[in-house]
């Protein structure tokens, strides 16, 4: 069984690779609707791309974690129920995606929140996303997290890796 | 639509138009530049969408133009097994009508909904021509809302022609009925003494769109073809073409085609609503569904309705006048100043175009003919002409509008389409169709500013159009450019069903209103799963409920077991996707049912009977990431009194 889904990851690998390089223009499409499908010079420009911030609207100014906010946390784990935790687990172990545990410290604050409010454009350039990837084959949807939602659901994954 | 009658003439002329037309076909009407006016590159979007009648298909088809392509069919009056319409429970109440669920009908004709005379890009009204209803789709997800069934109505195919803020969608009946508070068991030969026509005036929440029949007109037994709203000039008036005036009740190929002159009726709307805010209004015991979608429960509901308001129109002299016009008369469109009425007598071999300032005259003149029909009178067909397009082709049946003073006419018989002056009515062009033209289309060719540039004809017959598909081609539509003094085909694309009547409207009024998503924290399903910790199976007596939930690829449960022959089995499937364009399906082994097909955070059921002992595989159907072949499941279906205990697991979690 493991070795036929090996074999099928190894078969689907270098079609998928034609396909994500494919689709970058077709995301932009879908967050641009008032034209036909273009091409922003953000999004294409690969050199700019910061792989410790990640791309999106959030940096160390505008994302504070200097305090715990357990009720914060408490938002974050009911949020992340719905939205999220069909795939994650909380644990180290790989469900559909990663498990969370141990994820605010591999990833700074920013980066996290940018990602998971802003996944398509990492998805296509961030290489440490892009090796994921082909552990996990699936790329993280966008769940439409509103700003506060994705602030609650970093509280709750830095409750779990230990925050107080 | 089209009368026998026709067809039988066509085949005489078809027999001459093939060998004495065709030669001078299609290739001299196209000529070499048309292939870059229609062509919209890869990735680029059309200039309109063009919301076109499915005909006998029961469904609204959404093509983008100068492209045809075909972006879209939205169910409405049919089941789609594809979409789960009609098969969920959410939207089986969306089909029921006093008759029970009716999982068909014939959509002619659409309106978009109107603010002062042009299309707001909320809404699109359409008719449902068989079991009369009206329907409203939504334009923000495409999707029909509501569908409000007509009492006393034997057709709705006179609708759903709608006022200039959309106050008012009427409703005429096309076969006249005895009314449902008569005794309907009489002779049928009995047309004149017994059967009576009903136009409804639907009114329209501005706000949600909701539909409601505001009052009916009784009127003599006639058949209602199309309508048409007055507008600027002739705001609060409607004008409604009407044939078998004759009020045979059979045969009515020759029957109904004895008069040289049908009526055009001319109707005072707001008169009529004086009336019925003063009470004068008879209420009715009738009955009709009236079915709404809630976009928050994701669920349709259908609630049957007692009782309507009607006006006789014999009763009140001021509301309801006849102007005669020849012959058998399909549409009557009105001008973009709302001035000049065109009728087009389907029989005819002239375009009469009256005028509503001399209709007011006649009114105030009272220039009647000497003997009302039925108790209305009836105006003098010269006192209200304007004048009459000469020689215009044969069979003349629909006429839409540019903003340049111009007029374009359907010739269905000639099959052909002719352009007109409407001021001086002197013929600037005419073009054939391949093959008999029923309705044409300018983009707001209805409205008090058409935005014109192009003209679709829709065409009855197809024959050598397309490859070969068996005894049956799909209908052909053809576009013409017509920003020049002269029509240019440009463009034939197939549509689905039989389209009838059209409108187009900017791309811009509509595209950046879509709903993407449903935001899964508002899902107010009753069965929602908010996240797989909500996910559950509950048996009540012989109902299994599955709150079962899909994501990226997996269904969570993905193990049931303890189902029983002799259960009902309700999946109850929630789509966590918050992501657009990401649809989950959802398929039942031997389900007696179609797919469902889940809209990101939107809750959908599919009932299931399991017929038989044993494992059932669940999967998605639309695919939906790398994984998709492994978003599967099964069903363990034990027999009637088995022990097995309800168990539901994924993974290593239950």
């Amino acid at each position: 069984m493991r070795k036929k889904s090996l074999m099928m990851l190894l078969l689907v690998m270098p079609l998928f690779y034609v396909a994500c390089s494919g689709g970058k223009t077709e995301n932009n499409a879908s967050t641009e609707p008032t034209e036909g499908p273009t091409t922003t010079t953000e999004t294409a420009d690969a050199s700019s791309y910061d792989p410790k911030r990640g791309e999106g609207k959030y940096d160390e100014k505008n994302v504070d974690v200097t305090k715990f906010d357990a009720a914060l946390a408490g938002q974050g784990k009911k949020v992340a129920e719905t939205k999220c935790l069909s795939c994650h687990k909380m644990t180290d172990e790989k469900l559909v995606g990663p498990g969370w545990k141990g994820v605010t410290q591999r990833r700074l604050p920013h980066w996290i929140m940018n990602f998971i409010t802003n996944p398509d454009p990492m998805i296509d350039k961030d290489p440490e996303v892009q090796a994921q990837l082909e552990l996990c084959l699936v790329r993280m949807p966008n769940q439409n997290l509103a700003e506060n939602e994705a602030r609650e659901i970093l509280e709750y994954m830095r409750q779990n890796d230990g925050a107080k | 639509m089209i009368t026998k009658k026709i067809a039988v003439g066509l085949l005489a002329v078809a027999a001459v138009y093939f060998t004495s037309c065709k030669p001078k076909g299609s290739s001299s009407a196209v000529s070499g530049d048309a292939a870059s006016k229609t062509y919209v590159a890869p990735g680029k979007y059309d200039e309109f969408y063009n919301f076109v009648s499915g005909g006998f298909s029961g469904q609204l088809s959404v093509y983008g133009l100068p492209s045809g392509r075909l972006l879209r069919v939205i169910p409405v009056f049919s089941v789609d097994p594809e979409k789960g319409w009609g098969y969920s429970e959410e939207t089986k109440p969306m089909l029921n009508t006093s008759h029970g669920f009716v999982p068909w009908d014939d959509l002619h004709h659409v309106e978009m909904s109107m603010t002062d005379a042009m299309p707001n890009g909320k809404w699109v009204f359409v008719n449902g021509n068989n079991t009369p209803r009206l329907a409203r789709v939504d334009l923000k997800t495409f999707r029909t809302a509501e569908i409000i069934e007509l009492p006393n109505s034997g057709g709705n195919h006179s609708s759903p022609f709608g006022t200039e803020n959309s106050e008012y969608i009427v409703a005429g009946t096309r076969f006249s009925v005895p009314a449902d508070t008569d005794n309907g068991d009489v002779p049928i030969n009995t047309y004149k003494q017994n059967f009576k026509g009903h136009i409804s005036f639907v009114s329209v929440n501005k706000d949600n769109g909701e539909m409601n029949i505001a009052f009916q007109l009784k009127t003599p037994g006639v058949n209602f073809d199309l309508a048409r709203t007055g507008k600027g000039k002739s705001s609060g008036w409607f004008f409604f073409s009407t044939y078998n005036t004759e009020q045979a009740n059979t045969l009515l190929e020759v029957n109904a085609s004895k008069n040289d002159k049908d009526f055009i009726m001319a109707v005072n709307w707001k008169k009529a609503e004086e009336y019925i805010k003063a009470g004068k209004g008879k209420k009715q015991s009738v009955r009709y569904a009236h079915n709404k979608f809630n976009e928050e429960t994701h669920t349709a509901t259908s609630e049957i309705k007692n009782e309507v308001t009607v006006l006789d129109v014999a009763e009140f002299p001021d509301i309801v006048y006849m102007i005669p016009c020849p012959k058998s008369p399909h549409g009557c469109d009105v001008n973009p100043t709302g001035e000049y009425i065109v009728g087009s007598g389907k029989l005819a071999a002239l375009l009469p175009v009256f005028s509503f300032e001399k209709i007011q005259k006649a009114i105030a003149d009272k220039a009647f003919e000497a003997e009302k029909y039925n108790g209305i009178p009836v105006i003098k067909y010269e006192a209200a002409l304007y004048g009459e397009v000469q020689k215009p082709g044969l069979g003349p049946l629909h006429t839409e509008f540019d903003a340049e003073g111009n007029a374009y006419t359907s010739f269905f018989v000639s099959s052909e389409v002719v352009k007109w002056n409407v001021k001086d009515l002197k013929i600037i062009d005419r073009k054939p169709t391949y093959y008999s033209v029923g309705h044409l289309m300018v983009p707001g060719g209805n409205t008090k500013k058409p935005y014109g540039k192009y003209l679709v004809a829709y065409n009855k017959i197809t024959k050598d159009r397309y490859l070969p598909t068996g005894p049956e081609l799909s209908q052909s539509a053809q576009l013409f450019d017509i920003s020049g003094e002269k029509m240019q085909l440009i463009l034939d694309f197939p549509t689905i069903g039989e389209p009838h009547y059209a409108q187009a409207v900017p791309a811009d009024l509509i595209k950046n209103n879509q709903v993407k998503i449903f935001e899964i924290a508002k899902n107010k399903h009753p069965y929602v799963a908010k996240g797989e910790g909500e996910t559950k199976v509950v048996r009540e007596g012989n109902k299994v409920h599955v709150y079962i939930t899909a994501v990226r690829s997996h269904f969570a449960p993905d193990n049931i077991e303890g189902v029983k022959m002799g259960d009902e089995v309700y999946f109850h499937v929630t789509n966590l996707e918050q992501d657009w364009d990401v649809p989950h399906g959802f398929g039942v082994k031997g389900a007696n049912n179609g797919e469902l097909l889940i809209m990101p955070g939107e809750t959908t059921t599919l009932k299931w009977v399991p017929d038989r002992v044993g494992i059932f595989p669940i999967y998605c159907t639309d695919f939906c990431s790398a994984l998709h072949q492994e978003m599967q499941g099964y069903v363990r279906v034990s027999p009637k009194g088995s022990n097995v205990p309800l168990t539901w697991s994924l993974g290593d979690k239950k």
